[in-house]
């Protein structure tokens, strides 16, 4: 079965991000980034049912700069056979990745598609659910479990309640939670490896899709600051405190 | 200019987490319906036809709803969603799972997990774990737009009386079936909703170590939530995880044990209201969001913070 997984190029998860100061977007001049960690995820799983011998090719799309040549790379590094880069410059919303991933599932046609479920920069967590309504496929989303039944494939979701398991038929698009594995380190013979893997560019002309942005961000602005409070020497003061100061027990 | 907002129930009680996207919707200015799909949820419809400021209820009862499978509920949305401007649903798993798929069907880009509306088009949103608050404005026909529960106060659960008027449902899409649900049950209240969350994080170095939390927690009547580190490690599940991909929380109080506090983490909990954090590391970020820091072990803190609320209970 071929599956193609979608990963995203966000800044690292450790920097701390800056507004910049006109407002119009956040810092990300000489910023460290990397592979957005859910979409880790989705990468690991994949490798693990080519392991498992389910999977037969994965192939890693990321639509974005020049620069996400190098979060395919990684995913390359980390056990993908192959990978496409839908190449733009400018902002790309949920709704335009889906319709270039879904241009791309067209041309691929694989099984199963493995997104993460949320990038950590714009924090939408909508892309694989709309790819799978475009697809008209099943959605298995925030999933913390996976196994192949046939045509079907149970899921475990982390939903509020607890865990939710459901059966969605095949072709479907998964999308990550934490708990579904842990993401290997790429090893240095595979990261060497991995630059002999090709990655073939296409643009979003080449796929017949529009990605107009739809929303107009007006402003981006830091939230307001929380000042660190003052420390209490012991429990005794911590209560008086919570009491009679801030009243809330 | 009407705005359908997706109610959230389990087809028998009208999950009040919806009444904050209620508020959400008043602040759009129109006329608010509320969407009911579920299968024998005629209850959930008469609870939603209470609340104050809502005109109608739609009530879609099919077996097809029954467990808000998104391939059903979203074509639902989409076949509805031409009457309206706005299209809402509070920002749980549901919400989460379902709203985007209807977009997409729509052809309209969401707008996830709003905090304020500036405007009918303009609407507040946290991005980057929070850290950077970004103003949007939608120029899609349907706004489908997904609520951060904490960004508005709920709206008042009775004092309406709407009509109920049933809608018809949608064939079944035969893509995927419910199986079953592990919910972990507690007496205590809800962690998004609870007046006071006692969390722990990985310095409480097991699951058992838990009970040192909820010793507390059962004295304040507070909720228990947990870091993404402690779920991680196996210590709690995952429903307990509070922070930027796991659930919102924005308590009167909330005390974090043994938590370092990450950016993720900080990102779910940062606007409560007050902050605690015991830890023995005097230099965790934690300290700079508390507003009462105390450097301690917490396996001396918390009984004595047991021991201490019990005398006072008592006295």
């Amino acid at each position: 079965m071929k599956v193609l997984v979608a990963v995203k190029r966000v800044i690292d998860a450790n920097v701390k991000v800056r507004v910049k100061a006109d407002g119009t977007g956040v810092e990300t001049q000489n910023v460290k980034m990397a592979m957005n960690p859910f979409c880790e995820i989705a990468i690991e799983e994949a490798v693990r049912l080519k392991e498992a011998g389910t999977a037969t090719e994965i192939v890693a799309v990321a639509c974005g700069t020049t620069q996400s040549q190098e979060t395919i790379r990684t995913a390359l590094a980390m056990g993908a056979d192959r990978g496409i880069l839908v190449e733009h410059d400018g902002v790309l919303e949920p709704l335009a990745v889906a319709k270039l991933l879904k241009a791309v599932v067209d041309r691929e046609q694989p099984r199963l598609v493995i997104a993460g479920k949320q990038a950590i920069d714009d924090d939408s967590n909508q892309t694989g659910q709309m790819l799978a309504g475009l697809l008209g496929w099943a959605q298995g989303t925030f999933a913390s479990k996976i196994a192949f039944d046939g045509e079907w494939l149970h899921v475990t979701r982390e939903v509020n309640e607890g865990l939710e398991k459901i059966d969605i038929k095949l072709p479907a698009v998964i999308t990550t939670d934490l708990r579904l594995n842990e993401p290997r380190y790429a090893s240095l013979p595979n990261i060497m490896k991995a630059k002999k893997k090709p990655i073939e560019t296409l643009k979003p002309a080449d796929l017949g899709v529009d990605v107009t942005p739809r929303l107009k961000v007006l402003k981006v602005n830091e939230p307001p600051k929380r000042q660190a409070g003052v420390k209490v020497g012991s429990i005794a003061e911590l209560i008086d405190k919570l009491k009679n100061e801030a009243k809330v027990i | 200019m009407t705005t359908l907002v997706l109610a959230e129930h389990d087809n028998a009680n009208f999950n009040a987490a919806t009444l904050h996207a209620i508020t959400a919707a008043k602040a759009m200015g129109s006329d608010i319906h509320i969407l009911v799909a579920g299968a024998g949820c005629k209850p959930v419809a008469d609870q939603a036809a209470k609340v104050a400021g809502v005109s109608k209820v739609l009530l879609a009862d099919d077996a097809v709803f029954e467990h808000r499978l998104a391939e059903n509920v979203a074509p639902l949305i989409a076949k509805l969603a031409a009457n309206y401007s706005h299209v809402l649903a509070v920002a749980t798993t549901t919400g989460k799972n379902v709203m985007p798929r209807a977009a997409a069907l729509l052809d309209m880009q969401q707008i996830s997990e709003i905090v304020a509306v500036e405007s009918a088009d303009t609407f507040l949103r946290p991005t980057y774990a929070g850290n950077a608050m970004t103003l949007v404005q939608s120029g899609d026909k349907v706004k489908m737009i997904t609520v951060r529960a904490t960004g508005f106060e709920p709206a008042a659960a009775e004092g309406g009386s709407a009509a109920v008027e049933t809608v018809a449902g949608v064939s079944d899409s035969g893509l995927s079936k419910f199986v079953g649900r592990d919910v972990h049950k507690s007496e205590r209240p809800e962690l998004t909703s609870a007046r006071i969350v006692v969390s722990g994080g990985r310095g409480m170095q097991s699951g058992d170590n838990f009970k040192l939390l909820e010793a507390v927690a059962d004295k304040l009547g507070a909720a228990v939530g947990a870091s993404r580190a402690a779920v991680d490690a196996g210590f709690v599940p995952n429903d307990y995880q509070v922070g930027q991909t796991g659930k919102i929380v924005a308590p009167e109080l909330y005390i974090a044990v043994g938590i370092s506090g990450a950016i993720q983490h900080l990102a779910g909990m940062k606007d409560s209201k007050v902050i605690v954090a015991i830890n023995k590391d005097e230099d965790a970020p934690i300290f700079q969001v508390a507003d009462y820091g105390l450097v301690a072990d917490l396996f001396q803190a918390m009984p004595e913070f047991a021991a201490a609320l019990q005398k006072q209970a008592a006295a």
